[in-house]
């Protein structure tokens, strides 16, 4: 009992630590931002390694979603001879959730692990101990312009997968349910308003603050070499993944109560 | 001067330095001898306020390194260079960026100023015309000089070493000394050599101190280290295996 109470208190205890080291991550990075120089080459370089890398995986994923999403409301819709609302149906629930979500997931399999395992090898080979003895800060180095770059690419990319995953819909809608293409199109604009995209798009930001402090967090306490930064990489994925679905159900939530 | 004062630091269960004590002279060679795993490198990052000790103080121009804010520790690194034991070079960068980032990073000087330095410190260690090759091109021993190199580059005042002759060739292991001894006399560089490679430390020491179960037992010249009476120095510098030192760390 005594030992099952003292590894409750230990596990506690590293919960609250985890806790205390990702806020101050977030807190330090976002005071960071406003701190010169800006360094310009570093962020284009990852606006390029997060955004125009990741555009043919998020295709797939985004265009697919929006196929299959149509076929299977479709399966239900026909027997109601409502397939018309089709268009709407893919287009919110691309715009509202699947759209941020999914390609928030794709970035935190694709980029946030790829952080951890960059800024965990440097962790464990000395480079962030060598970039603070030349006196640069590693959060201003290596965490902002990667901070920024997820900030800007991932609401970006969510439109893409939006507009992707509509092009799907519109692809089965027209072309194997038969329905007409400027009323699939029509249809699909008169059930969006402004505020579906809008919340998607905050939601983005949300998830792209996430993967970006979870997976420098991940990489700046990997240690004990190739098994550690492993290790690292594994846990930033899923606990990027678990804080995504997280977020998502409580911004969702929020929404739904904020704005009726 | 740097004076160390009843550094204390534990890793877990484990207490790497305990109490330990050292003053280091300015513009000496100081060679910081002990076993492998023993604190050397741990003791290096306290002196560069990388780690803040649970107990005791790093003085260094009468300011303790430990209650540093970060700008007092970026203005203190401005006078530091560091080599580390794996070099620690910045994978994405090639050799001549990795040579210059503090000259390019704080300084306002022309590009051409900033390579001509570079080029300088890269012909000071043997390694003449490879700034554009990049890290994972070189080999153990190469990467080991280009972090010397960039040790050196932005001409600190104390430079830390943390076994700067493991993994170089004999050759460039003597030429890494002489470098050690030449910045000494020229420059008046304070230096701090974590090492227990024993050719290197009695060549380039002015003092050698003894790190063992987290303190410092023993410290003198290099003819007194080698004529030492204490049992546990003595069968450290002559490489005995039978001795107080045995393989459990005892």
């Amino acid at each position: 009992m005594k030992a099952l109470m003292k590894r409750l208190g230990v596990k506690s205890l590293d919960f609250f630590i985890y806790i205390g080291g990702v806020f101050h991550l977030l807190v330090s990075t976002t005071f960071q931002i406003f701190v010169p120089p800006f360094r310009r080459k570093e962020f284009f370089s990852q606006m390029y390694k997060v955004g125009v890398l990741s555009l043919p995986i998020v295709f797939l994923v985004a265009f697919f979603t929006g196929m299959v999403l149509a076929l299977q409301s479709a399966y239900q819709l026909t027997k109601m001879n409502a397939q018309i609302y089709i268009s709407g149906l893919v287009a919110l629930s691309m715009v509202r959730e699947l759209g941020p979500v999914l390609t928030a997931l794709v970035i935190a399999g694709r980029v946030g692990a790829s952080i951890t395992a960059e800024l965990g090898t440097m962790k464990v080979t000395e480079q962030i101990d060598a970039l603070e003895t030349l006196a640069a800060n590693p959060v201003k180095y290596l965490v902002v312009p990667r901070f920024l770059a997820l900030c800007i690419m991932l609401p970006i990319l969510t439109i893409y997968a939006d507009f992707l995953g509509i092009i799907g819909g519109y692809l089965i809608g027209v072309y194997k349910l038969l329905i007409g293409p400027t009323i699939y199109l029509q249809m699909t604009y008169d059930s969006l308003v402004f505020k579906d995209l809008f919340t998607g798009l905050f939601k983005s930001l949300i998830f792209a603050v996430i993967i970006c402090i979870v997976s420098c967090y991940e990489g700046f306490r990997a240690e004990g070499g190739a098994e550690g930064v492993g290790k690292a990489t594994t846990l930033s994925v899923v606990t990027s993944f678990i804080l995504i679905i997280a977020a998502d159900c409580l911004f969702t939530a929020v929404f739904y109560f904020m704005f009726p | 001067m740097i004076e160390i004062i009843n550094l204390t630091k534990s890793f877990g269960d484990n207490k790497v330095l305990d109490n330990l004590n050292l003053t280091i002279n300015s513009g000496e060679v100081t060679v910081i001898i002990g076993r492998s795993g023993g604190g050397k490198s741990v003791l290096l990052k306290h002196i560069i306020g990388l780690l803040k000790p649970d107990l005791g103080q790093v003085i260094i121009d009468n300011k303790d390194v430990s209650r540093m804010d970060y700008k007092e520790l970026d203005k203190l690194r401005m006078n530091f260079g560091m080599l580390f034991q794996g070099a620690a070079l910045f994978d994405s960068m090639t050799v001549g960026e990795n040579v210059g980032f503090a000259l390019n990073e704080h300084t306002d000087l022309p590009e051409v100023i900033v390579k001509k330095k570079v080029a300088r410190a890269l012909e000071l260690v043997g390694l003449k015309g490879i700034e554009e090759l990049m890290p994972a091109e070189l080999s153990g021993g190469m990467k080991k000089r280009v972090g010397l190199a960039r040790a050196i580059c932005n001409d600190p005042k104390i430079i830390l070493y943390d076994e700067p002759t493991t993994g170089v060739d004999p050759v460039m292991a003597d030429a890494v000394n002489e470098l050690i001894i030449d910045l000494n006399t020229k420059l008046k560089v304070t230096s701090i050599v974590v090492t227990h490679d024993m050719i290197s430390a009695y060549k380039i020491a002015d003092r050698i101190a003894m790190l063992y179960k987290g303190k410092i037992i023993g410290i003198g010249k290099p003819g007194e280290i080698k004529n030492t009476k204490d049992p546990v120095v003595k069968q450290f510098v002559t490489g005995a295996s039978k001795g107080p030192i045995t393989e459990d760390g005892g």
